[in-house]
């Protein structure tokens, strides 16, 4: 019975449906065309009653496989999960009636639409099975922390309490990283006026005492490997004298990298004479001087004289785009200040017990930026407090502290001589090896030599930086997390918090974005519940982020594989190497069903159990292609899912209509895409594809990071087949599509009906 | 007086933040400022006058004593408090704009030919003779302000406007002679003397 494919096509009639569509008609081609064991219609198909039609059809065996022509495949889903049995939706409600006019005039073309989609759901249908977990993984509840400082201490103690083991590697001697240096941090909590504790000493004194976790000091990894569910990690530990012990090897389920910021290298800054000047200091030093004074006046470097007037630069060498310069916001450094210039009101206040001595700090910024619930009432309580805040652009700080400004508000230069200056310098990601750029570098060095000409001194220069290793990977791909901007760890800012590229590995903490504690903890906490998920979801065979339970993978046809590697090379998130013979070896815990792969493969021989190329071929070559004459043009929309998609339904939702001609497949993600399906879809006469997929490159919003960039640069070459079938190249169209972009999807469809309305029809129509 | 303003100036030297908190009504509120602009887009006499409240307040901060002392801002303001309605760190502006005022006058540092400034005195004179404005004798103060021709001139010049207040009760002609009083005139006298005293007491305390 398992082999012998029984559909059941199931056609609601609620919604509108029933009145707007012939569904007599559309049974009927689900049973004529689409070949379907049964096919029925039901008034409200989503309801108990029908949604038991369709059980009882399962459970007696009439039907193995179900397609529901009714809502778009986002809505109802926990009515229509019939878990073990393949199911393909049919939008007849979104992706039809709610699209097109209520009017005779339309009638025509909008049963038209919803035939095709009835004939493609049952085209899909026969190419779908049930993914099966592959029970390769085995779950392995320990979670590898990297980095002592608050991010890795919290992500360590948060997934204790899950009950999981932890093992937590910390580099120096002591726990704590940066904010073990503070002397107190930005509040974190309402009224949001003072300075608090770091809570540092607590959070150590609980890890230690915690029997889940165990903490290794002056330790790195000196190699990691594996995959969500298995990685091998071997701990090195180096000794005071130098020497370092046997590696120690362990298991692990996740790993999180929390590896922190270094402070940016105030030397640079030779404007600020900070260099020369023993009173200017940075933030961090400031924090020295605060430690050493615990309370009491704070005394400046130079002559140990305690401060009068303290002036603080803020975005020192930061948002800046000079060279050498941060272009970036550091984030806390504003609330650092205030925190600060609070510590010298503060203890000048307890010093002076009510005489008129004062210390006066002013703070010197062009923006002041106080993220977070409580940003804005710190520096109302800096204000209430004292703190003199003047908007304005510093030009140079002299050897003998004077400070020399432009004053934005009254518009004049200004110099303030002060007797310590502390520079709000910012931080850099501790993200361990640019292997990308290494890479890179390495590439064009070889390159220039072998034509033997000289490699330029700024090469070299880079290549000669040595920079650690954080993780050590073993893989293919590069020993750490790969980088975006500025050199921050992978990860979205928005989008995907905590996600890499290297699946079952997170990034928490300003490694990946700058932040101030409390956004280092809260980061902690979201990675470690990926990290959690990952384990979990390995163990079962099911993907990580963003198809999150997903139990279909990609496996390939021997027989056909040139051994090209265009897999391999194309997969965002390294899950493919390579046996002996060269043929692709599939990691599956690391792979996240993206179907790049699929996209890629030249001779197409890769597929998933429930997406494939004939999955999306087949429903292509589904439709009713009308003869050149009927003026009834078709256009072939690939919608990602992710975004797309939705965009596509929520324009629906909103009544927005467009083009009746059009026939739209989600796909998985646009990497998926292989070239094969666009020029079937232009051979078999469809005038026109539009492809919608998410925002690539640097500030990417695609959900599998480089998917919808191979989409871009596949397309980019289609230009070559377009021209060979003699076809004009604006028959396809390529857009980057965000999820809230409701009101443009259907302009984008309806620019191509346009397009090909000013070009005329397709010579492929038979 | 002078010496007063120096002295002050000396014991204060480089915060003058310090000074407004210590002697000018409601000082202490000019630090919460956030520089947003509200009041100086809102105020009516903003492009007529030196600084705006935001400037004043900037310039309190950045130590500008001697401009913020001498500025005709504060002289300017016409009471229509729309700045404070619209202050969203709740400033009493207008309030601050007063005080400023009165410790200028007080250091002798008003612009010596600012209009507002003579009537504010002439108007101050009037008040505290009896305790109730007198807006006859005010009226006719303010005419005559600018010499004997001038105010001749003026009255002249307002002469139906005068008719018409007296035919409607708007104006009361025998309050040009004496005028009436709050009840216990010497009462009020005694507490003007104690609030100047006190007021004095406080800033020569903050001079030393
Ligand atoms: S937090 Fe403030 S000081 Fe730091 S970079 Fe941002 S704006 Fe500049
Ligand atoms: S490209 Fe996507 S589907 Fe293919 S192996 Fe890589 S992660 Fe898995
Ligand atoms: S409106 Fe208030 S906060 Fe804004 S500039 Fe004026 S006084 Fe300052
Ligand atoms: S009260 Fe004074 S300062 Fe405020 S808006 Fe009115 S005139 Fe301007």
């Amino acid at each position: 019975m398992a082999d012998e494919i029984k559909t059941g096509a199931y056609i609601c009639k609620g919604c509108d449906l029933g009145n707007r569509l012939n569904t007599d008609q559309l049974e009927m081609i689900a049973t004529r065309e689409g070949r379907v064991a049964v096919a029925k219609s039901h008034d409200f198909l989503c309801g108990a009653e029908g949604v038991k039609m369709i059980q009882d059809d399962i459970d007696s065996g009439e039907a193995n496989r179900v397609v529901i022509a009714a809502c778009s495949r986002r809505a109802k889903t926990d009515a229509f999960s019939f878990s073990e049995i393949p199911t393909s939706r049919v939008n007849l409600r979104e992706g039809v009636i709610w699209v097109r006019p209520e009017d005779d005039e339309s009638q025509e073309t909008t049963q038209e639409m919803a035939e095709d989609y009835v004939r493609m759901g049952c085209a899909e249908i026969k190419f779908m099975a049930t993914p099966k977990a592959s029970e390769e993984q085995g779950t392995n509840r320990h979670v590898l922390v990297v980095g002592g400082g608050i991010t890795g201490m919290t992500a360590a103690i948060e997934a204790a309490r899950a009950g999981y083991q932890v093992s937590l590697v910390e580099k120096s001697d002591t726990l704590g990283g940066t904010t073990g240096q503070l002397y107190k941090r930005a509040p974190t909590r309402a009224p949001y006026a003072d300075p608090e504790d770091t809570g540092v000493t607590e959070l150590a004194k609980m890890l230690e005492d915690d029997d889940k976790v165990s903490i290794y000091l002056n330790s790195v990894l000196s190699s990691s490997d594996g995959a969500p569910g298995r990685f091998d990690v071997e701990i090195s530990a180096s000794n005071a004298d130098g020497s370092t012990d046997a590696a120690q090897t362990i298991s692990c389920g996740s790993i999180i990298q929390a590896s922190g910021q270094i402070e940016y290298d105030a030397n640079k800054l030779t404007e600020f004479s900070y260099s020369e000047a023993p009173d200017v200091i940075t933030q961090l030093e400031m924090e020295a001087l605060a430690k050493a004074a615990d309370g009491g006046a704070i005394k400046r470097p130079s002559d140990g004289k305690e401060v009068q007037h303290v002036v603080f630069v803020q975005c020192a060498g930061q948002r800046s785009d000079k060279e050498g310069h941060l272009s970036y916001c550091s984030g806390h450094c504003c609330n650092t200040s205030i925190k600060q210039a609070m510590y010298l009101k503060d203890n000048a206040e307890k010093a002076a017990e009510g005489s008129s001595i004062d210390v006066q700090t002013t703070i010197l910024f062009t923006d002041l930026r106080t993220p977070g619930a409580g940003g804005e009432d710190f520096y109302r309580s800096g204000q209430n407090k004292g703190v003199t805040f003047r908007k304005g652009t510093v030009s140079a700080v002299d050897k003998n502290g004077n400070v020399t400004f432009s004053d934005l508000i009254l518009d004049e230069e200004d110099t303030i001589d002060a007797d310590l200056v502390v520079l709000a310098t910012g931080m850099i990601p501790n993200s361990g090896r640019n292997n990308e750029r290494e890479d890179e570098l390495s590439a064009q060095k070889t390159q220039l030599e072998a034509e033997n000409k000289e490699v330029p001194q700024e090469v070299l220069d880079e290549i000669a930086i040595p920079v650690e290793s954080i993780l050590n990977l073993k893989y293919r791909q590069g020993s750490d997390l790969p980088q975006l901007v500025s050199g921050f760890n992978d990860s979205h800012f928005i989008c995907f918090p905590y996600e890499t590229r290297r699946t079952g590995i997170y990034a928490a903490g300003p490694t990946r974005r700058p932040m101030d504690t409390q956004q280092a903890q809260e980061d902690a906490t979201g990675a470690t519940m990926k990290a959690i998920q990952a384990i979990e979801n390995a163990g079962k065979g099911m993907a990580a982020h963003p198809r999150a339970g997903d139990l279909s993978y990609p496996s390939f046809r021997k027989e056909g594989c040139t051994q090209c590697k265009r897999c391999m090379m194309e997969c965002p998130f390294g899950a493919i190497g390579f046996d002996d013979k060269g043929f692709p070896e599939y990691n599956e815990a690391r792979c996240r069903r993206c179907g790049t792969c699929m996209g890629a493969c030249p001779v197409r021989v890769i597929s998933f159990e429930n997406y494939s190329i004939d999955s999306v071929g087949q429903q292509i070559k589904a439709c009713d292609i009308p003869d050149e004459f009927d003026e009834k043009p078709r256009l072939l929309v690939l919608a990602c899912e992710n975004d797309a998609y939705p965009a596509l339904d929520m324009a629906a939702q909103n009544r927005f209509e467009y083009s009746a001609f059009v026939r739209v497949i989600p796909v998985r993600c646009l990497g998926s895409v292989n070239t094969i399906w666009i020029t079937d879809a232009l051979n078999s006469g469809y005038d026109g594809v539009v492809l919608m997929g998410c925002k690539k490159g640097d500030d990417y919003q695609c959900h599998f990071v480089k998917g919808s960039e191979m989409a871009h640069t596949r397309m980019s070459k289609i230009a070559d087949t377009l021209q060979t079938l003699n076809l004009e190249a604006e028959r396809v169209a390529v857009h980057e599509v965000a999820i809230t972009d409701i009101h443009r999807v259907p302009e984008l469809i309806n620019d191509m009906a346009k397009t090909i309305d000013e070009i005329g029809m397709s010579p492929f129509k038979f | 007086m002078s010496d007063l303003n120096q002295a002050l100036a000396d014991k204060y030297k480089g915060n003058f933040l310090k000074e407004v908190i210590d002697n000018v009504e409601e000082g202490d509120r000019v630090q919460m400022c956030m520089q947003c602009g509200v009041c100086a887009g809102s105020c009516p006499m903003g492009p007529h006058w030196e600084h705006t409240p935001q400037k004043i307040f900037m310039m309190i901060r950045a130590n500008k004593r001697e401009a913020v002392l001498a500025s005709d801002s504060m002289w300017m303001c016409t009471s229509c408090y729309n700045c404070i309605a619209r202050c969203p760190r709740e400033l009493p502006i207008t309030h601050i704009m007063h005080g400023l005022a009165t410790y200028a006058k007080r250091l002798n540092l008003v612009p010596k030919t600012q209009p507002t400034a003579k009537f504010a005195q002439l108007f101050w004179n009037n008040l505290s003779s009896k305790g109730r404005v007198n807006e006859l004798k005010l009226g006719i103060s303010l005419y005559f302000m600018n010499g004997f021709g001038e105010g001749v001139k003026t009255a002249m010049a307002n002469q139906k406007l005068g008719l018409n207040m007296l035919k409607t009760k708007r104006m009361a002609i025998n309050e040009a002679w004496g005028g009436h009083s709050v009840k216990d005139k010497s009462g009020f006298h005694a507490m003007l003397k104690k609030a100047a005293e006190i007021e004095n007491d406080t800033i020569e305390a903050n001079s030393k």
